[in-house]
């Protein structure tokens, strides 16, 4: 290495050279020199710990370690964890669930060798402690913990023989490449001679621009850049997730509606373009006066962003039935309050990021997404190619939550791949990440809410304004599922409920876990506290009064079956009980501590409201005897790739271990549909259900068998047996069907659901999913500090597919709930990084009781409701309310930082 | 591309930077976060090499904190009682890996209002020894901050430890800091208290208060008015007035001025008391 004596290293045992200059990361040189790419990079700022690797033997953040220090040091990466087969810690991470979506594993399991390094059995302190500078967005931490805990455990994996595979807590099948540093993520590969790509994006919320002369300023860079702008795209450059709402540019055509709009793509060799100061590219900017608040949108006076969208509404969601205003005004008891919320990041570890190449005259994006086929659809358009001639390969994503739904590199890349004929990557740096994607919407919300003396509520009226940012995204569903949501699982006979997604200059507004109906339970969940308190009863049995059952009509008039929600709440008295108790007992003795109780329940309906969005499975046996299933749902870490293999395998009647997974490819698989809603468990689910059983079906028929034999797999031959006759069909001897394969089935599924009319009437979904939660908090009088000690929840999911990936998605929805009640705030152009963002470590997590409810619906595979979503709705209000419980403070602002919690506990002082 | 220097002894380094505009790098872990680049940027005099700049020694006029010294080997040294404070600070900055690499100069030199080493090192009446080819310099740590990312470095200047003198090792330690989360967190605000007992009563003590202004600062006034006074009951003396008069914390996202000042105040309280019970002082 130049600069200095000595240019080697030792890694995971071997020596290697190095020819990076001296002051280069670490972590690029492991991942780009080196081709280590199991170190994962989230932020290159020390923030996250994916990077995190042993400098002998200790764990330092490889993005922060100039590759000088570790000249003549001993390095250690996940990639020397495992030789032949995985080490105890890794399969101790598989049994446990540890990795979801996986961007953090790498980063945990280091941390925690180096843990285990100096004690085979940590205390949990310990083990947090170790773990506290490497975050995780999916787990909730828990399983990770469990997981070192567990590290001398049982190795052997569970593996449910054929039709016992629902139910199980079958490992991820595609939990080993997640362990050993091999799976490959939107960073991850890169072809020879690859461009490397990076955005030219506005500092400003609003403003015109032109571009300079952009030859001269080529002329005096040291090598070979291409300039791209929105002249150079070639179909129609607007996109969003709902076609009827196209909008937004690939490449701003001089003018800029938000903070960090891309309005020009350098392109050219890595070492050239990543040295390049991209504030020094020619452009001028004629700032605009920004909209950056709802009210100020609205005003009538106000700039409108998009011409044919009056009023800065992008679209107005309404649900109304009875005669509210009458029932509020008769009702005994009421209860009226306004509740802000601000942006909330999706804080995914993985930065946005792909490549994308030409194959013949075929454009392939290799990149992290949840929807490939809409991906395909959208960047078609823009890059005007028919969808035939572009294949969206979703590399694994290092988690979703939602914004990974719209595109963010696919139209760049692709722009670049398709004009210069070279593969094109593009990794967004974190900043970019968090000030170009979707956020949850802000909302400020009234709600007022009335019942009658014996605690039945009677009556609601609902008002939101949802911020929804410079362009349209997912606010449309937004507005929709907020008014058809924002009852919660209650019986509410009169009901008025109305959401606007309002456009302004801040960050696009999107798809985030819930998609607004969160924000919206926090305020109704809140309002049923103030009524039990009001009424004179015990706040769990309120909730059992109201909670829908079944034969019930929704305030959209749908009649219900298969609900939950009472077995649920039923499902926590106990830990009620014990709650209530112990925050007494703890209050009597303590003064500035206080303790407190909250509870709260969520429904959330799975799939698209009264829109239709089918799924399609195909699976089939080839001559050689591999069992195949094509799965086009995206597993983003939540587990559909394991969870449809359990649907389709025991369907079919042969074990998980038979399947090997295809896909998702649009070239590959069938569509899927978007990894949203909490469909694809239900959906794509039922689609597997099906097209296992047909192809169960064309079995037996051949075999000429009943419904109840058994078949086997083995060698390519199946085995037939009812107990008396034996058959086998050699699959070598079939002639393939016009699919490839010697014997296959496909089937669709498509939730039955009818439109909403005017008043929010209908049937906007097929199956819901319910649950609730019960915070226990513990409140520093003095500081305002809050610690969450318990959530215990009890989810209603119908059937469990997999308990262990199901408490998984509790566990971390938790703590998304967890951030957005107590610390996660986004302020545009000031929190676009993961020290400023906040968002919860593994110290700040509750413990978590999970209780999973089966109320079967019909609907769903094997009796399956959707869980994903549904999670995190209920631990907000439940840690406000428990919060309010430990002091009277009632907090109106979210999130509840320290300094808003002290001043409402003086406040309710006062107003007590 | 850039410079890259790593010697292997102070002489070297001090001849470098004598002639050179080099940026000195240490951990890196506020250096970097600075930059999106690969690469650190301009040229770079690393100090990591030099063996003799790393570690604590004690010597007959107290201890001397070499410049690289990270937070776990601080963690990690056999000090007195009076150094708790130091070693709690050490462990609450960032994560275990930001301490693996993190040093104390490094921490000072930044800058940064919320620099969890400052307090501590304040209650321990620190100076800042500054090396450069023309010899050595002594500042005391309160003269070498003297603004928000600014201190009294000079060009051709390395820091080259942190001295302790021996009189401040006496007696009794505590820090506290609060954040909106368990780890890796910026401090909202944080305390270090030193306190030297004799029969119940105050005989010496040192208050220090971070992230509640421009530079973290000592709170004399008050430390002289406790002095004498009994060890039980000493949190109440501390006032929220004295310290709203006193210190001069900025409102931004991690919480507003007027919170800044109640939370210092109850930090301050609650350490105290913490030190107090730790010498008997209640039952005194
Ligand atoms: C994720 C993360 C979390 C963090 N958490 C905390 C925290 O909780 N509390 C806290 O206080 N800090 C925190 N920090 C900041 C940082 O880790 C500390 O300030 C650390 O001590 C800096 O030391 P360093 O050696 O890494 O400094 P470097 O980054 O190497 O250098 C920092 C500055 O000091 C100068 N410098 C370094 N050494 C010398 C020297 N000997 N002489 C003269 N100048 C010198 C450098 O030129 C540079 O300007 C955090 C940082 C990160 C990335
Ligand atoms: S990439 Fe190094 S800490 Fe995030
Ligand atoms: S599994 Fe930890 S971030 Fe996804």
């Amino acid at each position: 290495m130049k600069d200095l004596p000595s240019s080697q290293m030792r890694v995971n045992g071997q020596t290697v050279n190095v020819s990076a200059v001296a002051g280069r990361r670490l972590s690029d040189v492991l991942r780009d020199e080196l081709g280590l790419k199991g170190t994962k990079v989230g932020c290159d700022a020390g923030d996250c710990g994916a990077c995190t690797v042993l400098l002998n033997g200790a764990p330092v953040c490889s993005c922060l370690t100039p590759v000088a220090q570790a000249i003549d040091a001993e390095i250690a990466t996940v990639e020397g964890l495992s030789g032949d087969a995985l080490g105890n810690l890794q399969r101790a991470f598989l049994r446990h669930g540890a990795a979801q979506c996986g961007i953090c594993t790498p980063g945990m399991l280091i941390a925690a060798t180096a843990l285990l390094e100096q004690t085979l059995t940590p205390s949990r302190h310990e083990v947090e402690t170790a773990l506290g500078g490497v975050l995780c967005r999916c787990t909730g931490y828990h399983k990770i913990v469990e997981a070192i805990l567990d590290v001398g455990g049982e190795t052997t994996a569970v593996n449910p023989s054929a039709g016992k595979a629902v139910g199980t807590r079958v490992e991820r099948l595609d939990g080993l490449s997640k362990l050993d540093g091999s799976e490959v993520f939107g960073a991850d590969y890169v072809p020879v001679d690859t461009l490397l790509v990076r955005a030219i994006r506005s500092p400003h919320f609003a403003a015109k621009f032109t571009i300079g002369n952009v030859a001269s300023w080529l002329a005096m860079l040291p090598g070979q850049v291409r300039v791209f702008t929105a002249a150079d795209i070639p179909g129609d450059n607007r996109f969003s997730v709902i076609t009827a709402f196209i909008d937004q540019p690939a490449l701003a055509d001089g003018h800029v509606r938000m903070m960090g709009e891309a309005v020009a793509l350098i392109a050219g060799n890595p070492s050239l373009i990543e040295a390049i100061d991209l504030a020094d590219f020619p452009i001028t900017w004629q700032p605009e006066t920004e909209l950056l608040d709802t009210n100020a949108a609205l005003d009538g006076d106000a700039t409108q962003l998009h011409t044919d969208r009056v009023g800065n509404i992008l679209i107005a969601g309404k649900v109304k039935t009875g005669a509210p205003e009458k029932a509020i005004q008769t009702a005994v008891h009421t209860a009226k309050m306004s509740m802000e919320t601000g942006y909330v990041e999706h804080a995914y570890i993985e930065p946005e990021a792909g490549v994308a190449w030409m194959e013949g005259d075929v454009l392939v994006i290799q990149a992290c997404t949840q929807a490939p086929v809409m991906d395909r659809d959208d960047t078609a358009r823009v890059l005007g190619l028919s969808q035939d001639k572009l294949r969206i390969i979703p590399s694994a994503a290092g988690g979703g939550f939602g914004s990974k739904l719209d595109l963010s590199v696919q139209p760049l890349i692709g722009l670049v791949a398709l004009k210069t004929g070279r593969p094109a990557r593009m990794v967004y740096t974190r900043r970019e990440s968090m000030a170009t994607t979707t956020k949850r919407h802000p909302a400020k919300m009234t709600a007022q809410i009335g019942a009658d003396a014996e605690g039945r509520v009677t009556g609601m009226v609902f008002d939101g304004d949802f911020n929804t940012g410079a362009y349209s995204s997912w606010g449309p569903t937004v507005a929709v599922r907020v008014p058809v949501h924002a009852s919660g699982p209650y019986k509410t006979p009169n009901y008025d409920a109305s959401a606007r997604a309002v456009h302004t200059n801040g960050p696009v507004s999107g798809a985030f876990r819930g998609f607004g109906v969160p924000q919206a339970a926090i305020l109704q969940e809140t309002l049923y506290d103030d009524l039990a308190n009001m009424a004179g009863i015990d706040r769990l049995k309120f909730r059992q009064i109201n909670a829908l059952e079944n034969g019930d009509f929704t305030v959209c008039g749908q009649q219900l079956f298969g609900v939950g929600i009472r077995e649920c709440l039923d499902g926590l008295q106990v830990a009620w009980n014990t709650a209530l108790l112990d925050a007494q007992d703890f209050n009597a003795e303590n003064t500035t501590l206080k303790r407190g109780v909250g509870i709260a329940s969520c429904w959330y309906g799975c799939g698209n409201t009264s829109l239709p969005n089918p799924s399609t499975i195909r699976v089939g046996f080839t001559a050689k005897g591999h069992l195949r299933l094509h799965q086009g749902a995206t597993d983003i870490g939540q587990g559909a790739n394991t969870v449809i293999a359990q649907i389709c395998a025991d369907a079919l009647g042969l074990p998980v271990s038979d399947f090997e997974l295809i896909g998702p490819d649009t070239f590959l698989t069938p569509d899927c549909g978007k990894t949203s809603a909490s469909r694809q468990t239900y959906v794509t689910g039922t689609a597997a259900l099906l097209a296992g059983a047909e192809l169960r079906r064309k079995i037996l028929s051949l075999g000429n068998m009943g419904p109840d034999a058994i078949i086997t797999l083995k060698d390519g031959v199946l085995h037939i047996s009812d107990g008396q006759a034996l058959r086998d069909i050699v699959l070598a001897d079939m002639t393939p069907d016009d699919r490839g394969y010697a014997l296959s089935a496909q089937e669709s599924y498509d939730p039955p659901t009818e439109p909403l009319d005017e008043n929010g009437q209908g049937r906007p979904y097929a199956v819901y999913g319910y649950g609730a939660q019960i915070a226990e908090v513990e409140v520093d009088t003095a500081l305002g500090t809050v610690k969450t000690r318990r959530v215990t929840a009890a989810q209603d999911l119908g059937r469990t597919i997999n308990p262990l990936l199901a408490e998984g998605q509790i566990e971390g929805g938790i703590a998304q709930g967890l951030g957005l009640a107590l610390m996660e705030e986004f302020v545009p152009g000031r929190t676009e990084n993961l020290h400023d963002y906040l968002i919860p470590t593994v110290g700040d997590m509750p413990q978590v009781d999970s209780i999973l409810i089966e109320i079967a619906d019909s609907e769903g595979p094997f009796g399956a409701k959707g869980l994903g979503e549904h999670v995190l709705i209920p631990t907000a209000p439940a840690i406000l309310n428990a919060i309010h419980h430990a002091t009277g403070a009632r907090i109106t602002q979210l999130p509840a930082l320290p300094h808003r919690v002290l001043a409402a506990i003086k406040k309710g002082a006062t107003n007590d | 591309m850039n410079a890259y220097h790593r010697p292997e002894s102070l002489k070297d380094a001090l001849a470098l930077i004598a002639d050179n505009p080099l940026t000195l790098a240490a951990g890196c872990t506020d250096l970097f976060p600075a930059t999106e680049f690969q690469e650190l940027p301009g040229a770079v005099l690393d100090l990591t090499g030099i063996a003799g700049l790393r570690g604590i020694t004690t010597g007959t006029d107290g201890w001397r904190i070499g410049a690289t010294t990270t937070w776990s080997d601080v963690i990690a040294a056999d000090l007195p009682a009076a150094f708790d404070m130091l070693k709690q600070a050490a462990a609450e900055v960032g994560s275990v890996q930001i301490q693996n690499a993190g040093t104390i100069a490094g921490n000072l030199c930044n800058a940064s209002p919320a620099a969890d080493g400052v307090p501590p090192l304040l209650a321990l009446d620190a100076e800042v020894e500054l090396s450069s080819i023309n010899g050595q310099r002594r500042v005391p740590l309160d003269a070498f901050l003297t603004g928000v990312r600014r201190t009294a470095l000079q060009s051709g200047e390395i820091v080259s430890a942190i001295l302790v003198p021996g009189k401040a090792g006496h007696g009794r330690s505590g820090f506290a800091k609060l954040g909106a989360r368990k780890y890796l967190v910026i401090s909202i605000a944080m305390v270090a208290v030193r306190l030297i007992e004799e029969h119940g009563n105050v005989s010496e003590i040192a208050l220090s208060v971070g992230a509640c202004g421009a530079v973290a600062t000592r709170l004399t006034d008050l430390e002289s008015r406790l002095t004498g006074q009994s060890v039980a009951g000493l949190a109440e003396k501390i006032d929220k007035k004295y310290l709203a008069e006193t210190l001069t914390p900025i409102s931004d996202l991690r919480g507003d001025a007027a919170y800044r000042i109640t939370a210092a105040t109850e930090l301050l309280r609650r350490t105290v008391t913490d030190l107090a019970d730790q010498c008997g002082g209640l039952s005194a």
